[in-house]
């Protein structure tokens, strides 16, 4: 009984989060529609026609191009790179793995600004910056180690005994791998797909330091619209943040439909 | 004739044993699975970030290699940054990690739409550092709803809340929280619900099994949790500009690093930024993981 005030308080705070939540949201997604707003409670009239026009003067086609071309290239790349070195790491103990470990660590726990910079350096040097490789590159950084560290315990649950049985019934390597360990490690890899796809979808540094005019995902050029804002009208900067949030919360939908959040951490069941 | 063969067959058979005996230790024909992740983190990330340190020590000018660092330092508008950034960054992932606790632990075992709520809870992670910023300007702006509400309940004039810190800590939290919850509750729920029912069967009261069971293990989490918020926190680079006041109140790290290396193109310095950016984090980290020590074995200490 105790607890009461406690729970009440906790409820409360959580609805005055989520209301202003919605108030925030509800602020951009009534600006793009708004005919003109200004000093009111509601705008003064409603209209479609900001999309339309975001669409054309943003070039929202060849961007969403680009956002996704990048995405899938660093999805493919990632887990191609990671989820055999994901297999190494789990299946065996060799001097020198927790140097490695720390190594694929490390670009994730690193605040993307600290080696975006030099990494940027690094690719200007190259000529590599301003183009799309480069774009792609960077942004491997942080997902190829997410791969390992999603699919390390993942790959660590199969059975070994599975494929010392497949190899006693005269499978190869190659056949264990393609028919024996790709089919269990399906699910683990979609799953890692999707999170890499919406951590590249939503990675505005990486891609902010390195992207040239043609590179740019939707996050960089909302930031560009934004920040050069008063030549256009706001609405129009508001339509087109409405679309890069509706396609990341489709990508999250989808997500949540195959992967569980809370279980990334710790793989413990959950009974609910 | 017959030595020549016993020869061959003792060097074969030392060649295998040398590959026995590394096959014990784990290397073998697997680790080359290794190579291509390997390679790329030491092409991709080791070597930029040494590339980045060297670069450091030659500053643009010349001169004496630590430059980029006194000038840092003894230039007040940068050395600012640093105490800009860690008022920012550290109370932010203090509150998401204090308040996604209460919050965890009413979520905990089952009820009707908790994967709904889980899913609202973690909506804000697609909104984006942009639509926060834009959403903040309007929402809490002097016109906004926000302060709508607030005149209609008497207040004198509007709340100041963006172009300023508070702007750039309520994007931090609306980013940064959901991250937190997610980390707090499945490390929550990975604590044994069995343990708490001993407790319980023992005549331990509510708040005893909160103070001497639940939060001694879920500590250690919490450490976690709050390094890899401070993390995000500490990076905070669009809000800081979009909703905050970049070049005084909010004037971050990432803005000083950003503005030196790619709009003066005085890699060097803005390499020495990110450098010391790294080196403030890293303290940061290791300080709260010391004390996620000295904290878990006191703990067990106290229980046992």
């Amino acid at each position: 009984m105790k607890a009461r005030p406690i729970v009440w308080l906790t409820w409360g705070a959580l609805i005055f989060f989520m209301l202003n939540l919605v108030g925030i949201v509800g602020a951009v997604v009534t600006n793009s529609f708004a005919e003109s707003w200004f000093g009111t409670w509601l705008p003064n009239g409603y209209t479609g026609k900001w999309y339309g026009e975001a669409w054309r003067d943003y070039r929202l086609l060849d961007v969403l191009a680009v956002t996704f071309q990048v995405a899938i290239a660093v999805v493919v790349i990632s887990v191609l790179i990671g989820v055999p070195t994901a297999y190494a790491l789990a299946r065996r103990n060799f001097p020198g793995k927790k140097l490695l470990n720390v190594l694929f660590l490390l670009p994730i726990l690193m605040p993307p600004m600290t080696y975006g910079i030099p990494l940027a350096t690094v690719l200007y040097k190259f000529h590599l910056a301003g183009s799309m490789a480069g774009v792609i590159a960077a942004n491997l950084v942080p997902a190829v180690p997410f791969v390992v560290l999603t699919m390390t315990p993942f790959i660590e649950q199969i059975d070994t005994k599975i494929e010392s049985a497949a190899r006693m019934c005269g499978a190869n390597t190659v056949a264990i791998f393609t028919r024996v360990l790709a089919p269990l490690l399906v699910p683990g890899i979609l799953a890692a797909s999707i999170l890499v796809l919406v951590r590249t979808v939503g990675m505005f540094e990486l891609t902010f330091l390195t992207a040239g005019p043609t590179s740019q995902t939707l996050v960089v050029s909302l930031y560009e619209a934004m920040s050069s804002a008063g030549i256009r009208p706001q609405q129009m900067v508001d339509s087109m943040a409405v679309i890069y949030t509706g396609s990341m919360l489709l990508l999250l939908v989808i997500a949540l439909r195959f992967v569980n959040p809370t279980q990334l951490v710790t793989r413990l069941k959950d009974p609910a | 004739m017959t030595a020549l063969p016993s020869l061959r067959d003792q060097r074969s058979l030392e060649r295998a044993s040398l590959k026995h005996r590394l096959a014990e230790k784990g290397v073998d024909r697997v680790l080359w699975l290794l190579v291509p992740g390997a390679v790329f983190v030491v092409l991709l990330f080791v070597y930029p970030f040494l590339y980045g340190l060297q670069l450091s020590f030659q500053p643009k000018g010349g001169g004496n290699p630590f430059q980029n660092y006194i000038t840092f330092f003894s230039d007040e508008y940068s050395a600012e940054t640093v105490w800009i950034t860690l008022r920012l960054g550290l109370p932010a992932a203090l509150f998401n990690v204090l308040a996604s606790i209460p919050i965890a632990f009413r979520m905990r075992g089952r009820f009707r739409g908790k994967r709904a709520l889980t899913t609202l809870l973690v909506v804000p992670i697609t909104l984006g550092t942009v639509l926060t910023a834009e959403g903040l300007l309007a929402f809490f702006g002097p016109t906004g709803w926000f302060n709508r509400i607030w005149i209609a309940l008497g207040a004198d004039e509007p709340a100041k809340l963006t172009h300023n810190y508070w702007g750039v800590l309520f994007s931090l939290v609306i980013t940064g929280f959901p991250f937190a919850f997610l980390l707090t509750l499945s490390y929550l729920s990975g604590i044994d619900p069995t343990l708490e029912q001993a407790a319980a069967t023992l005549g331990a009261s509510k708040r005893q099994r909160f103070r001497t069971i639940t939060m001694p293990l879920l500590a250690p989490g919490l450490a976690v949790t709050f390094c890899l918020s401070f993390v995000l926190a500490f990076s905070v680079f669009p809000s800081a500009v979009m909703v905050g006041n970049p070049a005084g109140e909010t004037h971050v790290m990432s803005i000083a690093a950003y503005e030196t290396a790619l709009r003066d193109n005085d890699f060097a310095m803005g390499s020495a930024i990110a450098m010391l950016m790294a080196l403030v984090m890293l303290i940061v980290i290791g300080v709260v993981l010391i004390w996620r020590t000295t904290l878990y074995r006191g703990a067990t200490g106290g229980k046992g």
